[in-house]
């Protein structure tokens, strides 16, 4: 028994795995897998590489490599012996970057926008960052003391000092991010009531928050700002007639509300009935329940789409360039067909600056967006 | 009594108060907004009312789907024309965008990393862009910075592209055309009863007839035996170079093709993501139960996928097309004669008489909004899952 059992081979230790074959792992195995899995799989990844090839190295020589980065006119920029064929005109954007920020902003004066933009962008990095201390305080300061304070700011306070600006004098990036804040800091609290009247048991006020959602969704942002621009003036005293500024953002502000208004109601929609039922219980009154139970929890689920509302509002700002606003866009489009700058090459130039600027903003915003709900499914996974 | 005292309760009372107070604050709003609108009309010396409708416009219209002149007719004719050319751009961008997006949605799920990695970038990229500013673009950048008149690019087919429009060849149809669209017709139809015949027929013996032939046979074949039989009764008529335009053909504005090409590139995104996340929501479950069940891969994808996603992508989807014919009204950034273009623009600058013209056109676009979603609601009823 004893030799036998001296001859038999027993293995008293797990065998070492052995690796994977090449072919699965590693590049070669991600490759097979992810490009060359068939003969269809091949065939359109030849056809992605052929048009990457096609399209990339193009853009690339015009965007950067042949791109002209500095210069005083357009003589840089126009093709010569020595430079056939030139690429994109840095040159013009940088000649015109100030005019792009500031429109006519007097010069003297434009400390006072860029005070704008830093107040702003705290006032943005304090509510955005979901860990920073007192966020109760930061929406006070987003949605009170700040737009008084840049009010004053930017169109001036004589009495401390601070000249006078007319709107009309405001432009560029300026008049986007006024009129892309404008918007969220007046839809959001409307778009709230907006919601709460929709969700309303009292016949009259859920009426009027429906008729308005529904108008402002179905017609065109164009018309609710020609509606804005023409049609307002004749409804008030003419002393009164708002400025063309206020009344193009006087339409924004409507039709953000609208959208806005959707957005909260999906998120009212998602808290639990019990919810509302134990707020009850506890005796609170329709107020305290909405602004301490409900509320709190609707906006924390729908926090990326509002993002989602701000994104399509900070592109549709672009729109009041039609009702003569000297908005981002409009001062591209002035731009372009400046005789001392122009060639082939300007206004491709100054449109892909343009689209990087709003593809920077907007595309910032929707990452947001992503690590707020990646987040939030961390929360409820829970 | 029991019904008065429940209305004297505090919080009706407090609830009838309320709805009382905001009436009165609205009809006061419309009140004055009226008042101040009389006031301010009287004194600019605009007329009221749609007594303008039968006036002469006096104002010519670059692209025109009925006939049109200036020196005849009328404000309401240009109406008629901005909203045809409105419904024109949004039809066809509403079928180059289905296609696009429908194309990138899938690719974007694609098992190959580079086609959904294109895919993925396309819609990032196209999203987060100004619509404004692709128009713009494809108008000013690329659409008029083609060649001039005497440097016209020939395409194709002998079409033309110049910075004043593509030029297509235009189709004469011959009379005896009428022959071949006859076969066409009479080759749907028959093909429609034998579908419905060889499906009873799978019905009842459970055994698949192959019409496919026969179908292609009597949708393509015999309409092109008759075509060549009546002696080809089609003819080109080919846009010629004149000294200052192009003749004949049909020509298709710079204006048009921008807006048309922005719109559909723009909204194929848009599209595309409702394709993906209605792909998505059919559960993997479905798939595999299918694949137990021994279906291919096409059919899987037609009897399975397909119908069960529709369910989630269709809604979203007509919101998609109701955005893209709003945003149609972006033409007027470029001079495209839409709606908004001739009525709010052009009209609105000759009679001044804003409250109407803007109103109308809110109206109209307000109208097609509703006899959509009315539409959208009958399909959601239609197809809303009949549980047990």
């Amino acid at each position: 028994m004893v030799m036998a059992a001296e001859k038999v081979f027993v293995r008293s230790t797990f065998a070492e795995p052995l690796p994977a074959p090449v072919t699965r792992r590693g590049v070669i195995g991600w490759l097979r897998e992810n490009l060359f899995s068939s003969p269809l799989n091949i065939a359109l990844t030849i056809l992605c590489l052929a048009f990457i090839a096609w399209a990339l190295p193009p853009l690339l020589r015009f965007f950067v490599f042949d791109a002209i980065w500095s210069g005083s006119d357009r003589e840089v920029c126009i093709a010569a012996p020595d430079n056939p064929e030139p690429g994109a005109c840095w040159a013009y954007i940088r000649a015109w970057l100030s005019f792009f920020t500031y429109g006519f902003y007097p010069i003297p004066q434009r400390w006072r926008v860029d005070l704008f933009f830093t107040t702003l962008a705290f006032g943005i990095g304090w509510l955005a960052w979901l860990a920073a201390p007192r966020r109760d305080l930061g929406a006070i300061y987003c949605f009170i003391v700040l737009p008084i304070l840049s009010y004053i700011l930017l169109s001036g306070a004589p009495v401390i000092g601070l000249i006078a600006v007319p709107t009309s004098l405001w432009g560029g990036v300026l008049v986007t991010i006024v009129v892309a804040s404008v918007g969220m800091v007046v839809s959001l609290p409307l778009g709230i009531l907006l919601a709460l009247g929709r969700r309303s048991k009292i016949p009259v006020v859920k009426l009027f928050a429906v008729a308005f959602i529904e108008f402002v969704r179905g017609v065109p942002l164009i018309t609710v700002l020609f509606m804005a621009s023409v049609m307002l003036p004749l409804f008030v005293p003419e002393r009164f007639a708002p400025d063309k500024l206020l009344r193009a953002l006087i339409g924004v502000a409507m039709f953000a509300s609208a959208y806005m208004a959707e957005v909260v109601r999906g998120g009212l929609a998602s808290v639990p009935r019990g919810q509302y039922e134990a707020a009850q219980a506890l005796g609170l009154s329709f107020w305290r329940m909405t602004t301490l139970v409900i509320l709190p929890q609707a906006l924390r689920v729908t926090l990326p789409n509002i993002v989602n509302t701000f994104i399509a509002l900070f592109k549709d700002t672009s729109l009041v360039f039609i009702v003569g606003i000297f908005d981002f866009l409009r001062t591209i489009e002035a731009a372009r067909v400046d005789p001392r700058w122009i060639t082939p090459n300007t206004s491709v130039t100054g449109y892909a600056f343009a689209a990087a600027f709003y593809f920077l903003c907007c595309y910032g915003m929707s990452r947001y967006a992503r690590n707020v709900e990646a987040r939030l499914a961390r929360a409820h996974r829970r | 009594m029991a019904e008065i005292a429940k209305l004297l309760r505090p919080r009706r009372l407090g609830s009838l108060a309320l709805q009382a107070a905001l009436v009165a604050i609205v009809a006061g709003l419309i009140y004055a907004a009226a008042v101040n609108a009389a006031r301010n009309l009287a004194a600019a010396q605009i007329a009221s009312g749609f007594r303008f409708w039968n006036n002469t416009a006096g104002f010519d219209i670059s692209q025109t789907l009925i006939p049109y002149s200036p020196s005849t007719s009328t404000f309401g004719d240009a109406f008629w024309v901005g909203l045809l050319n409105t419904l024109l751009v949004g039809s066809l961008g509403i079928v180059f965008a289905t296609v696009l997006g429908f194309t990138i949605g899938i690719a974007r799920l694609s098992r190959n990393w580079l086609v959904a990695r294109l895919a993925g970038g396309y819609v990032e990229l196209i999203r987060n862009i100004p619509l404004l500013l692709q128009i713009l673009f494809w108008y000013n950048a690329v659409l008029k910075a083609l060649p001039e008149l005497s440097g016209s690019i020939a395409l194709l087919g002998g079409a033309l592209l110049n910075n004043r429009g593509l030029f297509l060849p235009r189709l004469q149809f011959g009379d005896d055309f009428r022959y071949v669209l006859g076969a066409l017709m009479f080759g749907f139809i028959v093909s429609i009863l034998l579908n419905r015949g060889a499906r009873r027929h799978q019905d009842r013996t459970g055994r698949r007839i192959h019409i496919r032939w026969a179908v292609l046979g009597l949708i393509v074949v015999l309409p092109a035996l008759v075509f060549f039989l009546a002696g080809s009764p089609l003819t080109f008529s080919l846009p010629k170079m004149g000294r200052f335009n192009v003749q004949g053909g049909i020509e298709i504005l710079p204006e048009f093709a921008a807006l048309l090409l922005a719109l559909s590139i723009y909204t194929a995104a848009f599209i595309a993501e409702v394709v993906r996340a209605g792909l998505l929501s059919v559960v993997h479950g479905q798939t595999e139960a299918a694949q137990a069940l021994g279906l291919r891969p096409g059919t899987i994808l037609r009897r399975i996928i397909i119908p069960q996603a529709m369910r989630v992508i269709v809604p979203p989807l007509t919101s998609q097309y109701l955005n893209l014919i709003k945003n149609s009204s972006l033409a007027v950034a470029i001079g495209y004669p839409d709606l908004v273009q001739v009525f709010t623009g052009s009209v609105l600058f000759i009679t001044g008489q804003a409250v109407e013209i803007v109103g109308l056109t809110m109206a109209v676009y307000l109208i097609i909004s509703l006899f959509t979603s009315l539409l959208m609601n009958l399909y959601g009823r239609a197809v809303a899952i009949t549980e047990r």
